[in-house]
């Protein structure tokens, strides 16, 4: 019988010796990976911080020169473009995700789950191309409702495919018991599957919104931006990475100052909504399988 | 060799010498898979207040067969049934059937324990609620009384509001089974409901089906021919999708009419 020698020799010796520099790789690889996360958290904090104060949120931006004044036209901009993007992109992206979870095991499924996917990877430029073309257009004017229309296109496809992926995670016997109890399938998928999926899909649904927090080219030509405090839908509204880019672009250092604070903040929030996110699906009725 | 029912079964009386009432009838059931065809005209009468235990080797067709007895096998894509299976004389394939209400009186226990992810409660008055069946105080009785029957309200009734995922894997079986007898079903099918349970757990479950059998009809698929011989009145061999006998659990277990049914509780195959 060949018995391997305890001892290393030969090719045990080279087998470690690969195990040992693929790990200092993996190390390596990863180290690259997050230092410039961390470059870009230190990088905002340095610059951001001394300016951050309750002005910020408070106050709108002062004179073309002047220091002070702060961004809460935008931060309110934000907010207002994320409500009217949910407010169609979350139902349509919902629907359409137990849609495809539930009934979508046909050719109609594949088209829409090839569609999403293809939307998905439209750049967001595009998005707000095509905004622009049929609803800035026709009425003339740029708008906070455009700006919402491109950010809520965006949501869809993500909202769907995570959807249909946390749904499809729900075992079947959950549905047979309750079709077993003499349930029809569209209230036990609104009453079980949902209730079973909820951590899962309240993941997506934050993820989707702190990705469209954070969107700049699909705002340039449909909300198209503001320096005044505005919640009219049908005007221009200011959004927070529009307000950095425009910030960041002009010639004053106080402007530069305000770019960094408003990076700051809107990172912040998109961390926030992401922690939120990885905390959800900590339920308290997780499914234990 | 392929066996039907012989006729002078249905004269045989059981252990307390009381014919019961046909509750369903099978007859020359075929179920096909796409092309597949996985049973081969089963006729299996299933008698009120009774348990019948349906025992075979894995994909010999027993749990497709339970699962045809209230349409449960309608959610799978690509399936087709031919014959007759009559409830109470009705034919449950009939047309204008509503399978939300033959599920109703036909409830299904399955393999793994399958709480729905809210409270104890509310398991089991989920599907009287979906029903209409109670509210408010007759709802907390219902509730209750479902719990007792299933054996399970002593251990639960201070924890009613906690999430049912927190009970062990043996309760939370018994919370499925209390769930069940919730909408109140004439019979229950019981697909393997212990095989995903340790012995002291399958044991109590054994006891309570014992035990439900005085009000409901009990059709239970079982790996395990101790399980069938133990709380089993009839029982059916089935085989690569043929129902090779069927007959009182005494007499299959000790005396079968069958070489097959011979060798396989004998344990020379399975």
């Amino acid at each position: 019988m060949n018995r391997p020698p305890l001892r290393q020799a030969g090719l045990a010796f080279r087998r470690n010796l690969t195990n040992k520099l693929m790990w200092i790789f993996c190390i390596g690889a990863t180290l690259i990976a997050i230092v410039p996360l961390g470059m870009i958290l230190f990088y905002l904090l340095e610059k951001g911080l001394p300016n951050l104060s309750l002005n910020f949120f408070t106050q709108l931006p002062k004179p073309m020169g002047e220091t002070g004044g702060g961004m809460k036209h935008a931060i309110i901009g934000t907010i207002e473009l994320i409500a009217i993007a949910s407010s169609f992109g979350l139902p349509t992206g919902l629907l359409g995700g137990i849609y495809l979870a539930e009934f979508g095991n046909n050719k109609i499924g594949g088209i829409i789950r090839f569609t999403a996917d293809i939307l998905a990877s439209v750049p967001s430029i595009v998005i707000g191309m095509l905004v622009y073309t049929i609803v800035v257009l026709p009425r003339h004017q740029f708008s906070a409702l455009a700006g919402g229309i491109a950010l809520g296109i965006m949501m869809i496809p993500t909202v769907t495919r995570t959807t249909e992926e946390m749904v499809k995670m729900v075992p079947m016997e959950l549905r047979e018991s309750a079709l077993s109890l003499g349930v029809t399938r569209v209230r036990t998928i609104f009453t079980v599957v949902i209730t079973a999926a909820r951590g899962g899909i309240i993941t997506g649904v934050l993820l989707a919104i702190a990705r469209i927090a954070g969107e700049t080219a699909p705002l340039l030509f449909t909300a198209f931006g503001s320096r005044y405090l505005s919640t009219d839908i049908n005007k221009p509204i200011a959004s927070l990475p529009k307000q950095i880019y425009d910030y960041a672009s002009g010639p004053y250092e106080a402007e530069h100052a305000q770019a960094w604070t408003g990076a700051l903040v809107l990172v912040t929030l998109i961390l926030v909504l992401s922690a939120t996110a990885r905390y959800a699906t900590r339920g308290r009725y997780r499914m234990v399988r | 060799m392929s066996l039907t029912i012989n006729p002078v079964m249905s004269t045989i009386m059981n252990e307390n010498n009381v014919e019961t009432d046909v509750k369903m009838s099978i007859k020359n059931l075929n179920f096909l898979y796409g092309k597949k065809q996985t049973l081969f005209d089963v006729n299996i009468e299933i008698r009120e207040r009774e348990i019948t235990a349906l025992i075979g080797p894995s994909g010999c067709g027993k749990s497709t067969f339970l699962r045809t007895l209230n349409r449960m096998n309608d959610v799978i894509e690509d399936t087709h049934v031919q014959g007759t299976v009559l409830l109470d004389g009705e034919d449950i394939f009939a047309p204008d059937v509503d399978v939300v209400a033959l599920r109703r009186r036909v409830g299904m226990v399955f393999q793994r324990p399958t709480p729905f992810p809210m409270s104890i409660f509310d398991n089991v008055a989920y599907g009287a609620r979906i029903n209409g069946l109670a509210k408010g105080a007759n709802l907390r009785d219902l509730v209750e009384k479902s719990l007792k029957r299933a054996a399970l309200f002593d251990e639960v009734k201070d924890l009613l509001h906690q999430p049912a995922t927190a009970l062990s894997g043996g309760q939370q079986q018994r919370l499925c089974i209390a769930r069940v007898l919730a909408v109140e079903p004439e019979m229950v099918l019981m697909d393997e409901p212990c095989s995903a349970l340790d012995p002291i757990s399958t044991a109590r479950i054994e006891e309570l089906m014992v035990e439900l059998k005085q009000e409901y009809t009990i059709v239970i698929v079982t790996h395990n021919m101790q399980q069938a011989a133990r709380v089993s009145d009839r029982t059916g061999f089935f085989l690569t999708g043929e129902l090779v006998e069927f007959d009182y659990s005494t007499k299959l277990f000790t005396d079968p009419r069958d070489k097959r049914t011979e060798d396989y509780i004998t344990g020379r195959f399975g």
